[in-house]
């Protein structure tokens, strides 16, 4: 019961920091895209603030031997740069800079009630579906 | 470049609740808060019994956006201009390229970056850069 209120906790702050810092708005994560234009630096701000918490965390966290409500760490393996690495990411890109939506935006944007937000994320869900299909379970590795 | 519409302080504030949050999972249930990776665990699973944190945090994430649009005025404020054709094949992109990166922003961009994860950064720097050439050829070479 703890462990289901702290999970929903941390994807409320999650959703509502989205909020705040406006990266679930897609014209305003073009306007950080989009530095030959009007360039918008704010995201440059929100991953500052993102990944300075999470990079004074992180360390403390993980030398401990164990979660507070879970047997272990779930880790993604520290394996080398590969090709699907890459490729994956360079079609996320293509997609990022064409909608202005990663994935956590995107389904926070639900809460918004645009019929766009429901067609990216089905959209989303039916790419995932379409690599499993093709590549396997086996090339698939848990996020990083 | 002309800086437009730049909002420090908010996207600062908003950044670090998503650090939080991160940091708030790990401790807690010893996961990995990447959007991309929670939403593919759900929808083509690879291990059995770990749905149920998943969807906890996906609630709490639509539910804090949510929470931040009743504290202020039912906000409306994002916008999706691009068309329904783009949005579909930005989200089936969006898709297929975290499935195959094993990642997106919040997981290759924050919390693989602050597990100082060589993957991650090739991956961030990977879909960033290629995000700002899709809007650079989107609003400069296509639209220009």
């Amino acid at each position: 019961m703890t462990r289901a209120f702290l999970v929903i906790f941390a994807g409320l702050l999650f959703g509502f920091g989205l909020c705040v810092s406006q990266m679930v708005n897609p014209a305003k994560v073009l306007g950080f895209l989009d530095i030959a234009g009007l360039w918008d630096p704010s995201l440059a701000f929100v991953m500052m603030g993102a990944l300075g918490v999470a990079a004074i965390g992180f360390p403390r966290i993980l030398s401990r031997p164990k979660p507070l409500l879970e047997g272990d760490f779930f880790m993604p393996p520290r394996s080398g740069i590969d090709a699907p690495l890459i490729v994956g990411a360079i079609i996320f890109g293509i997609g990022w800079g064409l909608v202005g939506f990663c994935p956590g935006p995107a389904i926070a944007s639900l809460a918004y009630g645009l019929l766009k937000s429901w067609l990216f994320v089905a959209s989303m869900v039916i790419g995932m579906l379409a690599v499993r299909l093709v590549l396997g379970p086996r090339l698939l590795q848990p996020t990083p | 470049m002309e800086i437009y519409n730049f909002t420090p302080l908010s996207a600062l504030a908003g950044g670090i609740l998503i650090g939080l949050s991160a940091v708030l999972l790990l401790t807690v249930n010893g996961r990995i808060a990447g959007i991309s990776g929670i939403v593919h665990g759900i929808v083509a699973p690879e291990k059995p019994n770990d749905l149920d944190w998943r969807l906890l945090f996906l609630v709490g994430l639509i539910a804090g956006a949510f929470l931040y649009r009743l504290l202020n005025g039912m906000d409306t404020s994002i916008a999706l201009e691009a068309s329904i054709l783009i949005v579909g094949g930005g989200g089936i992109l969006t898709g297929i390229g975290t499935a195959v990166g094993s990642g997106c922003t919040s997981g290759h961009g924050i919390c693989g970056l602050a597990r100082r994860s060589s993957r991650s950064l090739a991956a961030t720097i990977s879909f960033m850069l290629v995000g700002g050439i899709t809007v650079f050829i989107l609003r400069h070479v296509i639209g220009g």
